[in-house]
């Protein structure tokens, strides 16, 4: 889509190409395409006109920088005010230093409150923190079971309910965690409705019992303009301390961040990004920005990496690289890494013009399955081959192929890939340069100055 | 909608009053709506009800391009009834030989379970519940608490099981008992997870895909509050299997449901059920004549 957009934006100021004033005229027509973009992104049409307000006062009469053209100042402009609208910096949920921090998590039903208690408490363990699980849901059927079965996977500490009403587990709670130093103390709750009263009013409860605590609100990333309505009326009975945004995996924008945040003032806090207990993530706004745009996440896409891969691993593949000695058994390494990081789909996406590469793919019918082929077809090489690819004769390859369970064809097609890619890789040894070239580009996204 | 044992004047009524809430969000998110037509007061109240932009553009065109005369509320009304209407029946399936079995799909959260459940309590039949859903910590659990509270059997196998093999037993169970409807939950899955859904298009392949000539129902359960990413959602699962209707779930909220009529609009896929509240008597038939009232407000 942020190919699609910088296109049209060019294409609306060819005539005034890299000088000049921007005028109220290609402001107007540039920002109507932005518009849409986050209206497409389910941004709450209030928050868009707004925004869209503000950038064009922003915009109009500003110096077209010598390096961009007027389509890509305006980005520039909108990527910037977007990062703002999303709270600037990164933000952190202080935890007490002196006693346990209880979290309550609260939400409509099915934003995924009680997987992110679960992911929450694992994150917190990462840092070295001694956190414990407590379920105050006792409307939906088995929901305390789902937490408790999440924290014995994880080997999380978990509290069982010991009265009726969860108000009056609270006091025994913090007791128990502040006894055993556990901190922070991580409260899932039943999720509700914005609009029933004695519900919120709950909630109210728990925060007024629980003097020392943060509130976050767990809000689905794929929900629509009622998210803003929503983070409202929750902030209308409670104070709350930051938000978490979840199915951040799939294709949806997660606009209703910025709605969110707009109505509430509080920070995104953390994305959840996956059924799994590990998927989740910091929330950085300039990421999100890049995200809402279309533009990719590629540093979402680097720690992702960074925690599939294995850092010896990787290290001695760089090495081989490095020499030029490439071979069939670390293409087979990287599949399986690749593998590890989740649909290919989604991490397409994240890249810059992910979502050109993405439709090109579905246009020649790519699949994850592609990738299990090809690690099929290394799998059948003998260890020499895998090493030297070019002793893969005719005779080998039929073998191959039949070993496999895939075709001649098939085979042929990932020794010439093979052979490109090491071609690719032995000119970019010779050249330096080039690689730093083409990582930095990696990172903006393609634009100067962004 | 025969189907449903309980009073249908009731539930039209509790349809009425689940959208009645939503009407009310119109009001207030746009002034003076109603009051007087503007087209950009139109365009503020379908999108911020989640209709899809395309859509959108759409019903407004013929407005903008003074193409249509007359009182452009009515020309409204009428295009979007049309639009309900294309899509086909609202009525549910039911095969000449029993079992008749219904999926239950969708993405995370959307409320499968608890949609399932309410529509097994409203109808006056003998179900089987299979607990397709080995995916997720106590989802299994979760089910045969309904199976209890609604005195129904649960077929299930053990967490992290293959969920094909449980439907085919639970269809098999079907079968010998003589039920006569097979109620099918689901893991939740997003669409983007191609590994998840080709789980579930072999899941629908190898069992029902086999009765080819009897209809089922494969019913998408779509939160009423999704985004515009809801039209990707249904059309990827619809890709995978023949999704023959929509339930939209929680209109209980302020969540106006827009995204209902452009998966409607692009898809041709119809609403059937809408989710109107907690309780179990909560889900009413569709009618596109109320949803209509609803999103715009009686004045149009």
């Amino acid at each position: 889509m942020f190919d699609r957009l910088t296109e049209k934006l060019n294409s609306a100021f060819k005539k005034l190409r890299g000088r000049g004033k921007l005028s109220e005229e290609q402001v107007k027509d540039g920002l109507k395409e932005i518009r849409r973009i986050l209206l497409a992104a389910d941004v709450h049409y209030s928050v868009v006109k707004k925004f869209v307000k503000r950038v064009e006062n922003k915009a109009i009469g500003e110096e077209v920088l010598k390096s961009l053209t007027p389509g890509e100042q305006i980005i520039k402009i909108v990527r910037e005010e977007l990062q703002e609208l999303l709270g600037g910096q990164r933000e952190e949920l202080g935890l007490h230093q002196h006693g346990p921090t209880p979290i309550i998590l609260v939400g409509l039903q099915g934003t995924g409150k009680t997987t992110t208690a679960g992911k929450l408490a694992l994150h917190y363990r990462e840092q070295k923190k001694t956190p414990i699980l407590y379920s105050a849901d006792y409307r939906r059927p088995a929901a305390r079971e789902q937490l408790r079965q999440l924290a014995e996977e994880n080997q999380l500490e978990f509290y069982p309910e010991q009265y009726e009403d969860p108000r009056d587990d609270l006091p025994e709670l913090v007791e128990y965690a502040e006894n055993k130093s556990l901190n922070p103390v991580i409260i899932d709750t039943a999720g509700r409705l914005n609009i029933d009263q004695p519900m919120l009013e709950e909630i109210g409860d728990f925060q007024r019992l629980l003097p020392e605590s943060r509130v976050l609100l767990v809000i689905d990333g794929m929900m629509g303009q009622e998210a803003l309505q929503v983070a409202e009326d929750f902030a209308g009975v409670v104070q709350l301390d930051g938000l978490i945004l979840t199915k951040m995996e799939g294709d949806a924008r997660g606009g209703a961040a910025i709605s969110a945040r707009e109505v509430t003032g509080v920070p995104v806090l953390y994305i959840g990004t996956g059924e799994k207990a590990a998927d989740f993530q910091p929330f950085h706004p300039e990421r999100m920005a890049s995200r809402i745009l279309g533009m990719g996440d590629v540093f979402g896409l680097i720690e992702d990496a960074e925690k599939a891969a294995d850092a010896e691993e990787q290290a001695a593949l760089q090495e081989r690289f490095m020499k030029g000695k490439i071979t069939m058994a670390d293409l087979d390494k990287q599949f399986d890494q690749l593998k590890k990081m989740g649909p290919l789909e989604g991490l397409l996406e994240r890249l810059p013009g992910g979502y050109q590469l993405k439709n090109q793919m579905q246009n020649q019918n790519f699949d994850a399955r592609d990738i299990d082929r090809m690690q099929a077809i290394i799998r059948s090489m003998t260890p020499e081959e895998r090493e030297n690819p070019r002793m893969i004769n005719g005779s080998r390859r039929r073998r191959i192929a039949e070993g496999s369970g895939t075709s001649r064809e098939l085979v042929n097609q990932l020794l010439k890939q093979f052979k490109m890619m090491k071609k690719m890789m032995d000119d970019l040894r010779k050249n330096q340069g080039m690689i730093q070239k083409l990582s930095s580009g990696m990172g903006m996204g393609g634009f100067p100055g962004l | 909608m025969g189907l449903f044992g309980k009073s249908e004047n009731k539930q039209a009524e509790k349809l009425k009053f689940a959208l009645g809430k939503f009407r009310q969000g119109i009001k207030n998110i746009v002034p003076g709506l109603g009051g007087d037509f503007s087209i950009e007061r139109l365009e503020a109240a379908l999108l911020s009800s989640d209709v899809g932009l395309e859509t959108v553009e759409k019903l407004i065109q013929p407005l903008e391009s003074g193409q249509d005369k007359g009182d452009p509320g009515e020309h409204l009304r009428k295009q979007i009834i049309e639009i309900f209407h294309r899509a086909g029946p609202v009525t549910l399936q039911i095969s000449d030989s029993s079992p008749t079995v219904y999926f239950f799909v969708g993405v995370n959260g959307s409320g499968k379970t608890t949609s399932m459940a309410k529509l097994a309590h409203n109808f006056d039949k003998q179900i089987i519940f299979a607990a397709a859903d080995t995916f997720r910590a106590a989802a299994i659990e979760q089910l045969k608490k309904w199976g209890e509270r609604l005195d129904l059997p649960v077929i299930s196998h053990q967490k992290g099981g293959d969920p094909t093999a449980v439907v085919y037993d639970a269809l098999e169970a079907a079968v010998h008992r003589q039920a006569d409807f097979l109620f099918v939950d689901t893991a939740g899955r997003l669409h983007t997870r191609r590994d998840l859904m080709e789980q579930l298009e072999k899941m629908y392949r190898v069992t029902v895909g086999q009765k080819s000539n009897e209809p089922t129902e494969s019913l998408l359960v779509l939160d009423a509050s999704t985004g515009q990413n809801g039209l990707q959602q249904v059309r990827t699962f619809a890709e995978k299997l023949p999704v023959t209707g929509i339930i939209l779930s929680k209109l209980d909220s302020t969540a106006r449901g827009g995204v209902a009529l452009s998966v409607v609009d692009e898809l041709g896929i119809p609403v059937k059920l809408v989710g109107t509240g907690e309780t179990l008597d909560d889900l009413a038939p569709f009618s596109p004549e109320i949803y209509c009232d609803a999103l715009l407000g009686e004045e149009f």
